[in-house]
């Protein structure tokens, strides 16, 4: 079953026609890995899946609602559900990782202060960041930023998680940290996209892939069967490389 | 030229019609549960209360040099006598209100925008609407309320030191008696006076906090917009203030006269 569906999206910044006429579709419980070069429109038709943009035209269909055409107040329902990674992590630098996190839990939902404090840690906890708590965003890493900016994103168990390049900027060490966090939601049986430059994230993470070039989405096939072949396995890489 | 004039009467209605619509925003949501108290009283800290010590040294400043230019301007005619209904005159009808405005578009209008500005370049506004929350109520609101509880409550306070300073002067410069001093100034002004400069401080007040939140909003990517967004805000108000002080002068003055 489709639980989201792009069709005849298109979207243009002043004369720059970003995208022309993008479709696509994602299964419930799948990882659809979203390729592009750098300016292709990859973050720009996430953005748009909750809202923080509209397209010039088109539809973007979750769980059967078309998200263009909602207000800001019609939205809120939809972002509860549908949690967005940015790629920086984008923490809200005058509040602790304690308070980040419980940001999500404190605006949506009538937990008591020692249950918000139970679930948060719980989840620090499952990030492996345990006593991070009291610290501000600043006195992180990049790679503790980005998971702490999941964790805040997951916190209300989410149906759909949208990744903006999770892994990148990041060293190895970290990418499998991200990589391996990605992999145990998935287990969860959230359904997914992942826009990322990083092929080795994507082939480790993803379901399927498609790739953003000249303003439409090319299918490439699911990732088991892209494995088989290491031609176009080195193909996709070199695309994914050049940008 | 053609082109430039072009650019800046768009940039002119792009300004008019964003504030309105931040405006319209604003209202729509300002009754809207939930209501965010604690962001209020933490707004009302940063713009009044860390602003008072700023306002109270200028205000003061103001009223002293008030009374010396009119002690000096006075001495030569024998008219000494006037300065304290001249100082709390001014100092109650335009120069409190209008300096402490000035300073405060200087410090909260400024810190407002790139407060805003940063938080819209590291995508923390974007994640305020991803997590489902709205910036409007989360930032504007309660900036707007506390500029607007603030800004009045400043004046009070600059009103009520800067006809000191006109007092300190007066006493120790100008040998006039303070009783005489506080007399005068008491059997001068009146209610009206004292409302016609009071009043327009809720005016400054909107004038100060909606470009601030405005260019804040609307920065455009990179620290340099930041800085930019920043320096419009503060010239922005500063000269909404100004200009707006003549149109509620003018206004309050008709009001006046036709009662």
């Amino acid at each position: 079953m489709e639980i989201i569906e792009v069709s005849h999206f298109k979207k243009s910044f002043g004369n720059k026609v970003v995208h022309r006429d993008v479709n696509f579709t994602v299964k419930q419980g799948e990882c659809l890995g979203l390729l592009g070069g750098s300016g292709a429109g990859k973050s720009v038709i996430l953005r748009s899946m909750i809202g923080l943009e509209r397209p010039d035209n088109g539809q973007i269909q979750i769980e059967g609602i078309d998200v263009t055409n909602l207000d800001e107040a019609k939205l809120v329902d939809i972002r509860k559900r549908v949690a967005y990674v940015f790629q920086n992590g984008a923490l809200f630098d005058s509040m602790t990782i304690f308070d980040n996190i419980a940001y999500p839990l404190r605006e949506h939902t009538k937990l008591k202060e020692h249950e918000i404090r139970e679930q948060v840690l719980s989840t620090l906890q499952m990030f492996n960041m345990h006593g991070t708590e009291n610290m501000l965003p600043a006195e992180l890493s990049g790679g503790m930023q980005k998971r702490v900016g999941l964790a805040r994103a997951i916190i209300l168990k989410p149906d759909i998680i949208l990744y903006d390049e999770p892994t990148a900027g990041l060293d190895p060490a970290n990418t499998v940290k991200i990589q391996n966090l990605i992999v145990q939601l998935k287990g969860t049986g959230v359904t997914s996209i992942l826009v990322t430059h990083d092929m080795d994230t994507a082939l480790r993470v993803c379901d399927r892939l498609a790739f953003l070039e000249n303003g439409s989405v090319e299918n490439l096939g699911m990732v088991s069967d892209l494995k088989q072949d290491p031609v176009q396995i080195l193909q996709l890489f070199i695309r994914g490389q050049s940008d | 030229m053609t082109t430039n004039l072009q650019a800046r009467t768009e940039k002119f209605f792009d300004f008019v019609g964003g504030n309105a619509l931040l405006v319209g925003q604003m209202l729509k949501e300002l009754f809207r549960k939930p209501l965010y108290f604690d962001l209020l009283a933490v707004q009302i800290e940063n713009v009044g209360a860390k602003s008072l010590p700023l306002i109270l040294i200028v205000a003061m400043s103001v009223g002293m040099v008030m009374a010396l230019q009119f002690g000096i301007g006075l001495q030569k005619f024998g008219a000494n006598l006037y300065i304290p209904k001249l100082v709390s005159l001014s100092i109650i009808r335009e120069l409190g209100p209008i300096f402490a405005s000035l300073m405060f578009a200087a410090r909260v209008g400024a810190g407002m925008t790139s407060e805003i500005a940063s938080m819209v370049v590291t995508q923390q506004v974007d994640a305020m609407r991803a997590l489902g929350t709205s910036p409007i109520k989360k930032i504007v609101i309660p900036r707007v309320l506390a500029c607007l509880i603030c800004l009045p409550l400043l004046c009070v306070f600059a009103n009520a030191i800067g006809i000191f300073g006109g007092l300190v002067v007066g006493t120790f410069d100008l040998h006039l008696a303070g009783s005489f001093y506080w007399q005068k100034v008491l059997s001068t002004v009146t209610l009206t006076d004292y409302l016609s400069g009071f009043l327009k401080t809720f005016f400054f007040a909107l004038f100060v906090a909606i470009p601030a939140c405005y260019y804040g909003l609307n920065v455009e990517r990179g620290t340099r917009a930041v800085g930019l967004a920043t320096t419009r805000a503060v010239v922005t108000s500063s000269i909404l203030i100004l200009v707006g002080d003549y149109f509620l002068t003018k206004v309050f003055w008709v009001i006046q006269t036709w009662r």
